[in-house]
């Protein structure tokens, strides 16, 4: 199916079905009930989930392909969502030529810093990929600010020419985004019982984006320019006493990979229309990485798993505090709940990063393939335990 | 004229002459080896013939061209391959992919972005490869990581890379290095199938005598640098100042 082996199609399907079914699958426990505010099911953070889902996936094909650790990615998200913004001030409201125009130019972007960059490899790679990130953000923050408006970020005003749109909507206020009229803001609701549904129009354009940005990277991988990385990665002096000269590759994966960056921050800026320069920033870039090691460098599920899951521990898990806390062990006697919640404290509410951090830590030591290791490490688990039931009648699993 | 010209050569890294004056004629479709002490610049040559050192003066002509100033893949794709004193192979990958990213390499020689493209539309390529792992007696390893395989295997699998390029002059630094005499023994066979089944020169650079002796068709000594003598192995074997190179050293 569409040029992919059964098990990627099947890959590609289960990720779009999650993708689809995400507000059903985030929104498990009904409104109002204690577990309702583990509930990721709200249009804001899923598109968060997917765009960071298609940010991690843009990484992973230079890093988990070639092995050139970028830590400056975040300066094409920054440069995408900047130039969508800049299209809804001056073109029109409608986010496609926004979003095609921020992956254009992060990729040109990404052209101009992997020319230079993929000079070196190695840590001095990552510095100077480091390096021109904290450029771009120091000048966007300063010198830059005609264009990117400095440290209030870029956003939208009533007086913007808007060429193709309007400047001022009918009610006066500034227009919103919208995807040939529709807007993206709208939602359905659904209401089901004592759950509660809701269907986003901004989610499922970033929705329908990641399966096209995780159907291409699957081509990617699976095409003899991915093995050709592969290749880069393993041994790059044999490449060059192959015959082949590295750089273009590594040249065309870097720029692939920013403009995936590019297409998030174009999304990022769709769904909220303004930009900031701390998106450029270097924790936004170390967060990319984060989140590519801790789902699986090189898998193609793997960084949207690691998106997901840090984005969700900031989210949700941050929300957690002593209250919450109290309410749970309110059961036990005083003096233990006291006790139990005084050493849960520092890994809640504001001191997630610190569950985060050991966490990572954990992966890293014990899963070095990341989350899809540790499922795989299940599901292997799972086949044996099935294979001495029945023996002989379970066919090898490749 | 031989395929690979080495006029005059000289290399000086600091106050050492690595190689002084050499001259060296390597005639289409032989096996011509290299050989001397330790320290005689053997391997120092070879970075010169593959472009990853440049010589102080002299000049090294391939098939009527300069190789002096290209780069490594530059030198390759004129048609010369090497085969590493450690097999240089791509580790993370299977024995089957090592074998096509060389025939990628032959086929499409400078970049070319195929980013979408299907391996299986690959017909012609795959078959190319799994001929070249038959050739070399390995395609029941066809799937297996080829980090995971012993010595002897990566190397075989390093000289498949290589011939599945069809490359014009084929160098080897001290292919049986740290083998079994088995395991020598039989890359001393797997070359000389090769010689049978296509017109390949072979440069060889070698320690074992068993190895020079039972492959090539010419031999040259090189002594602190400079070649000594050149000439056929059965007058190789018994020519004084040889001897004296090398029992003069061990001795």
């Amino acid at each position: 199916m569409l040029g992919l082996t059964k098990k990627d199609a099947t890959l590609l399907l289960v990720v779009a079905v999650l993708a689809l079914c995400a507000p059903f699958i985030l929104n498990p426990f009904p409104e109002g009930s204690a577990m309702a505010q583990f509930n990721a099911g709200y249009p804001d953070l899923m598109q968060r989930f997917v765009i960071f889902g298609i940010f991690a996936i843009g990484f992973n094909i230079l890093f988990g392909l070639t092995g050139y650790l970028s830590f400056g990615h975040a300066a094409f998200l920054g440069v995408g969502s900047y130039s969508a913004v800049w299209m809804f001030k001056l073109l029109s409201m409608n986010v496609i030529p926004a979003i095609m125009l921020s992956v254009i130019v992060s990729g040109l972007f990404a052209l101009l810093i992997g020319f230079v960059s993929l000079r070196r490899s190695g840590i001095y790679f990552s510095i100077l990929t480091l390096a021109f990130a904290q450029m771009s953000f120091n000048l966007a923050y300063s010198v830059l600010t005609p264009i990117t408006n400095g440290e209030t970020g870029l956003q939208l005003t009533l007086q913007d020419p808007r060429v193709l749109g309007q400047s001022v909507s009918e009610t006066g206020g500034i227009p919103v985004t919208s995807l040939f009229g529709i807007e993206l803001r709208s939602t359905y609701q659904m209401d089901l019982g004592a759950w509660l549904f809701q269907f986003n129009v901004g989610y499922y354009l970033c929705a329908v984006m990641l399966l096209l940005a995780f159907y291409l990277a699957i081509r990617i991988f699976r095409s003899p320019f991915g093995m050709m990385l592969r290749a880069i990665k393993s041994n790059q002096h044999r490449v060059n006493y192959t015959g082949l000269n590295p750089r273009p590759y590594t040249l065309a994966a870097f720029v692939i990979s920013g403009m995936y960056a590019g297409l998030a921050g174009g999304l990022m800026a769709s769904m909220d229309p303004l930009a900031g320069a701390e998106r450029m920033q270097w924790t936004a870039s170390g967060e990319v990485v984060l989140m590519t090691i801790l789902g699986g460098a090189g898998t193609l599920i793997g960084p949207v798993l690691g998106a997901g899951f840090i984005k969700y521990f900031e989210n949700i898990f941050s929300k957690i505090n002593d209250n919450v806390l109290h309410g749970w062990f309110s059961l036990l006697p005083d003096g233990l709940e006291n006790l139990i919640v005084g050493v849960l404290h520092p890994f809640i509410g504001k001191g997630w990063h610190l569950t985060l951090g050991i966490l990572f830590m954990l992966v890293v030591i014990f899963l070095p393939g990341g989350l899809v290791e540790g499922g795989q490490r299940i599901a292997r688990l799972f086949r044996r335990g099935k294979a001495d039931q029945t023996d002989t009648t379970t066919k090898p699993a490749e | 004229m031989g395929i690979l010209e080495v006029k005059g050569v000289n290399k000086r890294f600091g106050g050492l002459q690595a190689l002084g004056n050499v001259n060296l004629s390597v005639k289409e479709n032989t096996v011509h080896a290299i050989i001397g002490p330790n320290g005689a610049g053997k391997s120092t040559l070879l970075n010169v013939l593959v472009g990853k050192l440049i010589p102080d003066t002299g000049s090294v002509m391939f098939d009527g061209q300069s190789v002096l100033g290209r780069k490594p893949y530059q030198i390759n794709q004129m048609g010369i391959s090497r085969v590493f004193q450690t097999p240089e192979i791509f580790g993370d990958l299977t024995v089957f992919e090592n074998v096509m990213i060389p025939c990628f390499a032959k086929r499409d020689g400078a970049f070319k972005l195929n980013a979408v493209g299907d391996m299986l539309g690959q017909k012609d390529l795959i078959e190319k490869a799994e001929q070249m792992l038959i050739d070399v007696n390995m395609i029941d390893k066809r799937n297996m990581h080829s980090a995971s395989m012993s010595r002897g295997d990566k190397r075989r699998l390093e000289m498949a890379m290589c011939l599945v390029q069809e490359p014009k002059l084929l160098l080897l630094d001290e292919p049986t290095a740290g083998m079994a005499r088995a395991d020598t023994n039989n890359t001393i066979d797997l070359l000389k199938e090769i010689k049978a089944k296509r017109d390949i020169t072979m440069a060889i650079i070698e320690h074992d005598m068993h190895v020079v002796f039972s492959l090539a068709d010419r031999i040259t000594v090189l002594a602190l640098g400079t070649p000594l003598v050149e000439d056929a192995p059965e007058n190789i074997k018994g020519n004084p100042k040889v001897r004296e190179a090398y029992l003069g050293e061990s001795a």
